[in-house]
C-alpha cells in the first residue's frame, strides 16, 4: 500500500512540475469566470503609452521585439534575459518575482498598476511563446 | 622615527580638536584607520546576496561603502524607488527593509575602507549625495577624463557605469592600474 502511495506521489509530482507556470497564472484569476487570452495579452504588450518625458514607452522598449532573444535596459544597456517561456524555462516559476516586475514595469511603462486581467493576459501571451 | 610618527599624530589630533568636532571626528577616525591593521584598501565588497541580486538587476551593484548612511536612507524607500533616477525600482517592504539595513550598516560612514574614508572626508555634513558620481571625491578622481571616453563612448555611456572601465569594481578595487576603458585601453 505504501509503495503504491509513493508511486502515485511521484507520478503526481512529475505531472505537476511543468505546470508550475500554469499554477502561477491562476494566481491572477481573481474574479469568477475570468479567462485569459494570449492575443489580448500580445496587444497589451505592444501598446505604446506616452510618458511624462514625451517619449513613447511599451514593453518592447526594453524587452525588444523578438522575445526569444535578450532584451536591453533602455537606460543602462544591461542585457535582459529572453521573456519567451520556451527560451527561458526559469521564468514564471516564482510568483514574488513576477509580482515585483509587474508592479515596477506596469507603473513605468503605462503609468499605473496592471489589473489582474491584464497580468493574466500578458502571462498567457508570454507562456505561449 | 617611531617617536616622530607618534609626535606627528599627537600634533595632528591637538590641532584638529580646536578646528571643530566634525574635522576632529574625521581625523580621529582616520587615525583609528591608519593604526588599524585591518584597514582595507578600496571599498568593502558586497557580501549580501540579496543586495547583490536586487541591486544588479539593472546596473552595477554599487557597494554601500560608496555613500554615507543618510544617502542610503534617502534612496532606499519605496517612495524614492518609485522614481529611481527615472525608473521604478520598488521592492517588497520586507525585502527593502533588509537591504536598507545592510546598506546603512556598511555605508561609507561606518566603514574603515580607504575609499569610504575619503568619500566621507570629501562630503560636508550638510550634503546628502544621491548620485555616487556627484560625490566630491569621485568627481575629483574622474575630472581629467575626456568626455569622449565616457559619455561619448558607446561602450561606456555614463560615469555611473563603473564596471565598464574599472575591471575589478565588483571586488571593490578601483585603482588606476586596474582601469581598462572599453574601446580605448588602459588608463595608465
Amino acid at each position: 500500500m505504501t509503495k503504491l502511495k509513493l508511486l502515485l506521489t511521484v507520478i503526481l509530482l512529475v505531472g505537476v512540475g511543468p505546470c508550475i507556470a500554469a499554477d502561477l497564472i491562476d494566481s491572477f484569476r481573481t474574479a469568477p469566470g475570468m479567462t485569459f487570452d494570449a492575443e489580448r495579452g500580445a496587444a497589451f504588450w505592444r501598446q505604446e503609452v506616452k510618458a511624462d518625458d514625451g517619449n513613447a514607452r511599451s514593453c518592447q522598449t526594453c524587452h525588444g521585439t523578438d522575445l526569444t532573444k535578450n532584451g536591453k535596459h533602455a537606460r543602462t544597456g544591461k542585457p535582459i534575459e529572453p521573456m519567451a517561456h520556451s527560451a527561458n524555462a526559469e521564468r514564471y516559476t516564482d510568483l514574488k518575482k513576477v509580482n515585483k516586475w509587474f508592479t515596477r514595469n506596469c507603473k513605468w511603462t503605462i503609468g499605473r498598476e496592471c489589473s489582474d486581467q491584464e497580468k493574466g493576459d500578458v502571462l498567457a501571451y508570454l507562456l505561449s511563446l | 622615527m617611531k617617536g616622530k610618527v607618534v609626535r606627528g599624530f599627537m600634533l595632528a589630533i591637538l590641532t584638529a580638536l580646536p578646528l571643530g568636532s566634525a574635522f576632529a571626528e574625521i581625523a580621529l577616525s582616520d587615525l583609528a584607520g591608519w593604526l588599524n591593521p585591518k584597514r582595507m584598501k578600496g571599498v568593502a565588497p558586497v557580501t549580501n546576496e540579496r543586495y547583490e541580486e536586487e541591486c544588479s538587476a539593472c546596473h552595477f551593484p554599487y557597494q554601500p561603502g560608496l555613500l554615507p548612511a543618510r544617502s542610503w536612507n534617502k534612496l532606499l524607500n519605496n517612495t524614492a524607488l518609485a522614481d529611481h533616477f527615472g525608473e521604478n525600482a520598488e521592492l517588497e517592504p520586507a525585502v527593502l527593509a533588509d537591504l536598507l539595513k545592510y546598506a546603512v550598516d556598511n555605508s561609507a560612514d561606518n566603514s574603515i575602507y580607504k575609499r569610504s574614508r575619503k568619500i566621507m572626508a570629501s562630503t560636508p555634513d550638510n550634503e546628502t549625495p544621491i548620485r555616487i558620481t556627484e560625490v566630491r571625491y569621485i568627481k575629483r578622481k574622474h575630472s581629467e577624463i575626456p568626455a569622449a571616453l565616457i559619455t561619448g563612448n558607446p561602450k561606456v555611456r555614463s560615469l555611473s557605469n563603473c564596471a565598464a572601465c574599472h575591471t575589478k569594481a565588483a571586488e571593490g578595487v578601483f585603482d588606476d592600474d586596474t582601469v581598462y576603458i572599453k574601446g580605448h585601453g588602459p588608463w595608465d
